[in-house]
């Protein structure tokens, strides 16, 4: 097998006396959706803000493309191409959405410190942002403000932005939040054209859309991952049934 | 086609140009002091909406640049003026261009160090971190014999710009309107530039902007040494305005003005400090002559500005802001 994208390995998180993330080993190949489950309160956001940056583990270590990548921040580690969408849509809600397309452009280039060129001729920003925007079935809202586009659509667009970031792996917080059925029939079948681009990790609560994409599973309860394995191994797999997917039957 | 905002702002400017020459044709000299006033502020406020109305940074010490500015004027003029050597030896100046020079240069280093402490801060503390740091330098131009201390320092020949007689009243004003000009052309490039997107996308949502792979603190420190660069040229003029600098021009009265200005011009409009300047002033002026608590009617404004006119002047007279 390929080596893995993205590699977490013996991950420690505790807040006070609780184990957010209790020795969580976890792994990313290329061309794959792997769908992160749990109950409320598992740990998914805090797992999901470690690997993104914004919460730094007691223990542990990450690893981008075969670079650890533990101590970058943020920033960083959005440059190195970990494209991440929110689980709370916040994007700058002022703008248009080709510029906050355009916005993920110019990160990608790495170039926020020019001081004269006026953004809205510029081709090298307009260009790749009004293409992933066309991707995403969006182009034709691109002039609205964000704060009028509808709940679905700024899904949408969060992820224009991490294509147009170059995402070499993306980590998608519940993108099917907040969608109607049809948006999101339309999410699952791009999200099965989007894992060849880049592998996905996927944090959803929509059973039957995990249900259909993902290549694995992987199950966290209490901060510990209690099985990985692909979708029949899962639906099988007893511990899973009693701590989780018995709620649902 | 040209914006409702493009027409008030050639309005404003025009306004401004000729409340000054009329005042000079019906010979009232103390009427141009007042539109000199105007476009000075207005620069001085036009430097801090760099820093608050862009980037959200509510500097509470912008007046330590804007007196750094006016001491560089004051002490480069008297130098020049008694003829004494400076510090290592260095010859004073009554150049205009090389005095803006030294302001903006000595404000940006001052600038960068506030900023690289302040910046990491938000909110109040932000506020009270640049404060505090205007207070210290406050303080140490008070105890300051060299220069005046208390007392400040006179600047006895308005300092001078090449080819112009600076003593006229209207030749004056017009190189501070052109200052304020040039200040607003800034920071209309910048607000368009990918530098401004930037960090206009910090001021919006930094976490956002961190997660697209732009880091908010170096876009942040940026935009507040620029600022500081900008306020500290507007000190320059100021004290060649009144030829005499003091440590009050650095005071938190001033500090708070400024952003008086902003709030009753328009945030992060580009007229909005120059609409504020103007308003301020011609208040000032006007219920000045009524009465001397002139001030409480000043509140009264800023209250109704802040409740229901939030946009101030700009916002009134232009709408709201609309984004591409």
């Amino acid at each position: 097998m390929a080596e893995p994208v993205l590699q977490i390995s013996n991950l420690v998180k505790s807040f006070g006396a609780l184990r957010a993330t209790d020795d969580v080993t976890l792994d990313l190949y290329p061309g794959e959706i792997h769908a992160l489950i749990g109950p409320n309160g598992a740990g998914k956001s805090t797992l999901i803000h470690q690997i993104c940056g914004t919460h730094a583990p007691n223990s542990g270590t990450i690893r981008f493309m075969g670079e650890d990548i533990t101590q970058l921040g943020v920033a960083a580690r959005a440059r190195k191409g970990l494209g991440r969408t929110f689980q709370i849509s916040s994007i700058a809600p002022e703008f248009s959405a080709l510029r906050n397309v355009m916005l993920a452009v110019q990160a990608r280039q790495g170039s926020s410190f020019r001081f004269f060129k006026p953004v809205r001729s510029d081709k090298s920003l307009t260009e790749p942002a009004m293409a992933a925007l066309e991707r995403v079935g969006l182009a034709s809202r691109a002039t609205l403000p964000v704060a009028e586009l509808s709940h679905g659509e700024r899904r949408q667009l969060e992820i224009a932005i991490a294509l147009a970031l170059g995402s070499r792996a993306f980590l998608l917080d519940e993108p099917m939040a907040g969608m109607g059925p049809e948006g999101s029939r339309a999410l699952t079948s791009f999200l099965a054209d989007l894992k060849q681009e880049a592998p996905i990790l996927l944090v959803e609560h929509d059973m039957d859309a995990v249900f259909a994409l993902a290549d694995r599973i992987s199950v966290l309860v209490y901060g510990k991952i209690i099985a990985t394995g692909s979708v029949e191994d899962i639906r099988r797999d007893p511990a899973v049934r009693t701590a989780y997917l018995g709620d649902h039957d | 086609m040209i914006s409702r905002e493009w027409t008030v702002n050639a309005a404003l400017a025009l306004a401004l140009l000729a409340a000054a020459i009329a005042a000079e044709a019906a010979g009232q000299v103390f009427y141009i002091t007042l539109a000199t006033r105007i476009a000075i502020l207005g620069l001085a406020a036009t430097g801090l909406n760099l820093a608050l109305g862009l980037g959200g940074l509510v500097s509470f010490g912008h007046a330590v640049f804007f007196g750094i500015g006016g001491y560089a004027a004051g002490i480069l003029g008297s130098h020049a003026f008694s003829g004494d050597p400076m510090i290592f030896g260095l010859e004073g100046s009554n150049s205009m261009p090389l005095i803006w020079l030294v302001a903006a240069l000595a404000a940006a280093v001052a600038g960068v160090v506030i900023g690289v402490i302040s910046i990491r801060t938000s909110g109040v503390y932000f506020i009270m971190i640049t404060l505090a740091f205007a207070q210290m330098l406050y303080y140490f131009a008070i105890s300051w014999p060299a220069y005046g201390g208390e007392d400040g320092l006179s600047i006895f020949v308005r300092n001078a710009f090449p080819g112009v007689n600076t003593m006229k009243p209207l030749s004056f004003f017009l190189i501070c309107f052109g200052a304020l000009m040039a200040g607003i052309a800034i920071l209309a490039v910048l607000r368009g530039s990918r530098f401004g997107s930037a960090l206009d996308v910090v001021r919006q949502n930094e976490v956002r902007a961190a997660a697209v792979g732009i880091n908010p603190f170096p876009v942040k420190l940026t935009a507040f040494v620029l600022s500081a660069m900008i306020t500290a040229v507007a000190g320059a003029l100021y004290a060649d305005l009144n030829r005499f600098v003091s440590p009050s021009m650095m005071s938190w009265h001033m500090s708070g003005e400024l952003i008086v200005l902003i709030i009753l011009g328009g945030t992060g409009r580009l007229f909005g400090p120059m609409a504020g300047a103007a308003l301020f002033v011609l208040i000032e002026h006007n219920l000045g002559e009524l009465t001397e608590r002139w001030q409480f009617f000043l509140g009264l404004i800023l209250l109704v500005t802040v409740l229901f006119a939030r946009g101030g002047v700009l916002g009134f007279l232009a709408g709201k802001v609309r984004h591409g």
